[in-house]
């Protein structure tokens, strides 16, 4: 029987998006995700163990580098990680929250991310997302999870009009196409 | 053609832009910024419709969404045409195709006519006097021919070409309404810098400015004020002018439901660009600026085509530079229809005399007409007109009696006042406030964050619409009142509603109160002379302001009506309620972008690719695209399942189990809280290890199954159904924040993160060893129901020892990104092995062989675990969990009849039974025959060389060896009762 054991991990194939020639939209492939769930008090630990600041407001992002942690609700974090450095996630929590009172769970391969840049972009999203995107109300760094049309997605502005969206892998082409249609309404 | 009727120069449209187009066939030539009615109007044509019940000739009444006669098909073809449409909002483009409705053949000749020689035989609620008997021809006779006559227009059969947008929009104030009071609205708020929304049903915003040719504002004409307002808008970046947009719904918490039409107007040139848009607007703040519909006067015969409301006259003659007709009547009991006389006498009419209602008329319009000479009738009425297909005289009488005048004419232009507008501010649930010197309904309380202004609040100059609409866009954001300086604009009074007083007998006559139903004075008098007091039961019975009406034309004249009647104030009977939309929205806007491969997300797991490109046939789960058989050559569904039955039996299967729901439950109490949700006991489980699990509701039912695997002390990986992961989650969520808070564990959807593919068969083991780094999977070191972490095909990865099928079996969840490359390993290393790819249809007859059940199919929400033999499995020492005090209940002890799993064999080994079909004693008993239970699964089973079947049958566990029937379309079948597990009962396949 061949052996096969020692065979290269493969690439991650994440879900197609088809060319749409729409350069506002730009899928993010691979990077690290992970939920994380905690109690008030291990909020503390917990960002230092990280190395990033986890008592950011409700709905608002702190990045690191290139880690980012999305405060999603009281006790949620959303983290994006690079994929180099996800395997040192657990064991640094794990070291430090010693009473296990605390959730992580790698979702690396849930979501996809999309990222939306240009002026129209508050506009195409407002046509399947009702929230509202003025700056007073939607200010840069604000991140929040929302619905684009019937898919759950996580929406994180990063500048005026970049946005980052992240929605479950399955949802993808939906969305993708979605975009794509809404996009013609507001040509580049 | 020419256009006979266009004035030389004059009006808002664009004489160098000749436009062709067609009504009826007829072909037509107007100038851009026409409608399709003042086109029509210019080329003399008049008579465009016939009426819902009689089938009158019926013309156009109106310039503006109250019109109720003037309906047009529109539409090149049928993939693009639109009923019901209002030719007074219709915007003429070039080639443009209408047709005239409710006539066969055609408007001049209509069959329908007949009605109206009959029309005493059809009084208001006719519909449930004359059908009662016989009975049974209502239903064959009366209700088909009814309904052929029923409706208005023709639904087209091809589906919608165009496309449709959506949008979501947040401001600090709506105004809705672009006339002076609207325009003034915004500019008070804009100047706050707040976020303003200005929305306007017509081509181009201005209202009443657009035919305004007299009237100053601070020193500009109306026109050149506009223009300067509508720049002064387009300067401010919070600011957004929506055009050819009618908000047609107040939904509760200043939610507007706003329809754009975007290219309507250009005959919908490009299917792939959006018709319309809907929106749906959070405002703040809502100014309602929707001005006033001018009223009818209810005389005899006041329906002829050429009988028009006298400002919509006005306005075809000042906008479009139409007249409606060379010898106008004016009839009015307000002084504003003097201004329309003294236009079209300026326009070069021969007004043939202004009939007012009032012994009076001082106003300085009324002084204008007197000084141009025109003939004047106060204190008189209209007591018939004539003319068949458009009106050709009139008889005039003075209300104090005396001989009848007749006079000819070519129009009839008639004015009663005007009615505001507060269709929306109803629809917010705001009180109206019966005003009697106005005889109109105006906003009152407000019920929503909302003002509002203008006609629509009942002012009636220029000069306090102007401020009111300030006003009201100022208050809604805290700004500074403004005032306006406007002359040429004085105040015309005066109003009337009911039926007008004349010298006739009322119920020989019929003078229309409601023009699109066909709802006439007398019908309004009959509905309370049966008995009708309540102004919604004369609505019902009448059909008065049904339809697209909603009361714009004919609500305050019934109401007057049913106020000389009655002898009550119009305030002690009150008003209908305005339904939304304001003006007939299509389908099309709602629909928006969901429709074919976007009406619901497709979800396809990380494997399909590879299923797709090997010809798999997908069946829907959910939202899921799942592989349901691999057909080979040419084979059928049958033929390619009982290969993949054989193959799975006998050697190795593949399949992809993605979709299976999968929940992360994490913490210390993780165990506990499993506890408290399933019926299994769940502290004892050692990490590595598997066990079956049943979610119950509070109800003791079962609602969701799944394997859940123990990863460690404080890590549980649960499954569930494909169909109730979202479920289950949101139950378990609702749990644990309201019973369960002190818990310390939390729940993370991880459905997506893996693939899961499922090995099953004696030789699963071989095809994934090969593969396997970092774990022992031998039997020894691994039996069934135990889990691993390991790496599978170099992708870290939780094998499941753990089998759907009966047979030794694996599930190995993968990181979906790597499933499909780790499909592709085990496909390579089973090829040795004859590995075969199975779906769904084969899981389904493999578990059914086993007996294995699924949870909507063997279960419907009223299953306990007892009644599928599952009570085994309850942890009895566990002091509570989801359903167990229901469980306890004394009628689930007492009860010995419920409906249990069973296994069913039919005497005729090649039939399969009928899922569903119904179990029964004797098949010769009477009708209605005692059901016994039903088929819940039925399968050819390539195992067994025969059809198999589950059931739930009353007392079934009694029943093993009973012989009973199930009655099909094909006859009697006769069928033994037997264990629901036909293969392998001892369970020693899974343990290879």
């Amino acid at each position: 029987m061949a052996n096969l054991v020692h065979m290269v991990a493969p690439a991650r194939r994440v879900p197609p998006c088809a060319d749409t020639g729409d350069r506002r939209y730009t899928p993010v492939n691979g990077g690290a995700r992970f939920l994380l769930r905690l109690r008030e008090a291990a909020i503390g630990p917990a960002a230092e163990a990280l190395g990033i600041d986890l008592a950011v407001p409700l709905n608002r992002a702190s990045v690191v580098n290139s880690r980012g942690a999305m405060r999603l609700s009281p006790d949620e974090w959303l983290l994006l990680w690079p994929e180099t450095e996800a395997a040192s996630v657990a064991p640094l929590l794990a070291a430090r929250l010693t009473d296990r009172r605390y959730s992580l769970t790698d979702i690396s391969h849930r979501q996809t991310g999309l990222m939306l840049n240009g002026a129209a972009v508050p506009d195409i999203l407002n046509s399947g997302c009702a929230l509202d995107f003025d700056l007073a109300a939607f200010p840069v760094g604000m991140v929040t999870r929302t619905n684009f049309f019937k898919a759950e997605a996580v929406l994180w502005r990063q500048d005026e009009f970049s946005f980052y969206l992240e929605v479950w892998r399955s949802f993808v082409p939906y969305v993708w196409s979605l975009l794509s249609i809404v996009g013609r309404e507001y040509p580049e | 053609m020419t256009q006979a009727y266009r004035l030389a120069a004059g009006g808002r449209i664009d004489r160098s832009r000749t436009l062709g187009f067609s009504f009826d066939g007829k072909h037509y030539k107007g100038y851009q910024g026409d409608t399709l009615a003042s086109a029509l109007l210019a080329n003399g044509v008049h008579l465009v419709g016939r009426s819902f019940k009689y089938h009158r000739p019926r013309g156009i009444l109106s310039a503006g969404a109250e019109e109720p006669n003037a309906l047009a098909g529109v539409g090149c073809d049928d993939a693009h045409y639109t009923p019901n449409l209002r030719a007074t909002q219709v915007e003429l483009y070039d080639g443009l195709k209408a047709e005239s409705q409710n006539r066969s053949p055609s408007l001049v000749r209509d069959y329908g006519a007949v009605n109206d020689l009959l029309w005493r035989f059809f009084p208001a609620g006719f519909y449930y006097k004359t059908f009662m008997w016989p009975r049974k021809a209502w239903t064959k006779f009366f209700e088909p021919r009814i309904r052929e006559m029923a409706g208005l227009g023709r639904s087209p059969q091809t589906p919608d070409a165009a496309c449709y947008a959506q949008r979501f929009a947040h401001c600090d104030v709506l105004v809705i309404g672009a006339g002076p009071a609207g325009l003034a609205a915004a500019l008070a708020a804009a100047k706050t810098g707040a976020r303003v929304i200005l929305c306007d049903e017509q081509a181009e915003p201005g209202g009443s400015l657009l035919a305004e040719p007299d009237a100053v504002i601070d020193g500009l004409p109306a026109a050149d004020w506009l223009k300067a307002a509508l720049a002064q808008l387009a300067a401010f970046p919070k600011v957004k002018v929506l055009a050819r947009t009618i908000a047609f719904g107040y939904f509760p918490h200043n939610m507007l439901g706003l329809a754009e039409s975007l290219t309507d107007h250009a005959g919908e040139p490009d299917d792939t660009s959006p018709r319309g848009r809907l929106w749906q607007v959070r405002a703040k703040e809502v100014v309602i600026a929707a001005g006033a519909i001018e009223r009818p006067l209810v005389f005899p015969d006041n329906d002829r085509p050429g009988i028009m409301l006298a400002e919509a006259a006005r306005i075809y003659a000042e906008r479009y530079g139409v007249l409606p007709g060379r010898k106008p009547l004016v009839f009015t009991a307000h002084d504003s229809a003097y201004r329309t006389a003294l236009a079209l006498h300026r326009a070069g009419c021969a007004v043939a005399g202004i009939v007012d209602m009032r012994p009076a008329a001082d106003g300085p319009y009324a002084a204008a007409a007197r000084r141009a000479g025109l003939p004047i009738y106060l204190a008189s009425t209209v007591s018939g007109t004539g003319g068949r297909l458009r009106v050709a005289r009139a008889t005039v009488v003075s209300l104090a009696g005396g001989a009848e005048q007749r006079i000819d004419c070519d129009t009839i232009l008639m004015s009663g006042g005007f009615t505001p507008s507060v269709h929306l501010f109803s629809q917010s649930r705001g009180k109206l406030v019966f005003d009697a010197t106005l005889d109109a309904f105006l906003p009152g309380a407000p019920a929503e964050a909302c003002r509002v202004a203008g006609a629509g609040a009942g002012l009636q100059t220029l000069k306090e619409a102007l401020e009111s609409g300030a006003a009201a866009g100022a208050g809604a954001v805290g700004g500074a009142a403004v005032t306006y300086q406007v002359t040429n604009a004085p105040l015309a009074r005066g109003g009337f509603i009911g039926v007008v007083p004349g010298h006739v007998d009322p119920t020989s006559v019929r003078a229309f109160v409601d023009y699109q139903n066909d709802v006439t004075a007398k019908d309004v008098s009959l509905a309370l002379r049966e008995g009708m007091r309540s102004v919604e039961h004369v609505k019902r019975f009448t059909t008065t302001g049904m339809a697209t009406d909603q009361g714009k034309l004919s609500n305050m004249n019934a109401l007057g009506i049913m106020s000389a009647e009655l002898g009550k104030p119009v305030s002690a009977i009150g008003t209908t309620t305005f339904r939304m939309p304001y003006t007939p929205v299509p389908f099309g806007y709602f629909a928006g972008y969901a429709r074919g491969e976007l009406f619901e997300p497709e979800r396809r797991t990380a494997i399909h690719g590879w299923a797709a490109e090997r010809g798999a046939v997908f069946e829907d789960v959910g939202l899921w695209k799942r592989a349901r058989y691999f057909p080979q050559g040419g084979e059928d569904m049958r033929a390619a399942v009982a290969r993949e039955c054989r193959a799975v039996r006998g050697g190795v299967g593949i399949f992809d189990a993605s979709t299976l729901g999968k929940i992360e439950v994490v913490g210390p109490d993780a165990a506990e809280f499993l506890n408290r949700m399933y019926i299994n006991a769940w502290t004892k489980l050692q990490p590595g290890r598997l066990r079956y699990g049943i979610l119950l509701r509070e109800d003791g039912f079962i609602i969701d199954d799944g394997v859940i695997g123990r990863v460690s002390e404080t890590c549980f990986h649960v499954t569930t159904t494909t169909g109730g992961a979202p479920r289950v989650l949101a139950m378990m969520e609702d749990y644990l924040q309201t019973e369960f808070p002190e818990l310390d564990v939390w729940l993370t959807s991880t459905t997506e993160q893996y693939a899961v593919i499922a090995l099953q068969g004696p030789l699963a083991r071989q095809v994934i060893e090969p593969l396997v780094e970092g774990a022992d999977i031998s039997a020894k070191a691994m039996p069934h129901m135990s889990m691993v972490e390991c790496r599978i095909a170099g992708v870290p990865a939780r094998l499941f020892r753990v089998s759907f099928t009966g047979e030794l079996g694996f599930e190995i969840n993968v990181p979906a990104d790597y499933g499909r490359s780790v499909w592709e390993a085990l496909m390579e290393s089973g090829l040795a092995h004859g590995i075969t790819p199975y779906g769904t249809e084969t899981m389904h007859v493999l578990r059914a062989e086993k007996g294995y059940i699924i949870v909507g199919q063997e279960t419907d929400g009223t299953v306990t675990p007892a009644d599928v033999g599952y009570s085994g499995m309850i942890g009895k020492a566990k002091p509570d969990f989801v359903g167990k005090r229901a469980l306890a209940r004394e009628a689930f002890a007492t009860q010995t009849n419920r409906k249990q799993l069973v296994g069913l064999l039919t005497a005729d080994p090649a039939l399969v039974l009928e899922e569903g079909a119904h179990i029964v004693a004797d098949p010769a008993q009477p009708k209605p025959m005692t059901m016994l239970g039903h088929i819940t699964s039925s399968y050819w089973s390539e195992t067994l060389g025969r059809s198999i079947a589950l059931a739930l049958l009353r007392d079934g566990a009694a029943r093993t060896g009973e012989t009973l029937h199930v009655p099909l379309e094909s006859g009697d079948a006769r069928v033994t009762v037997v264990s629901s597990v036909f293969y392998d009962p001892e369970g020693v396949r899974l343990n290879g």
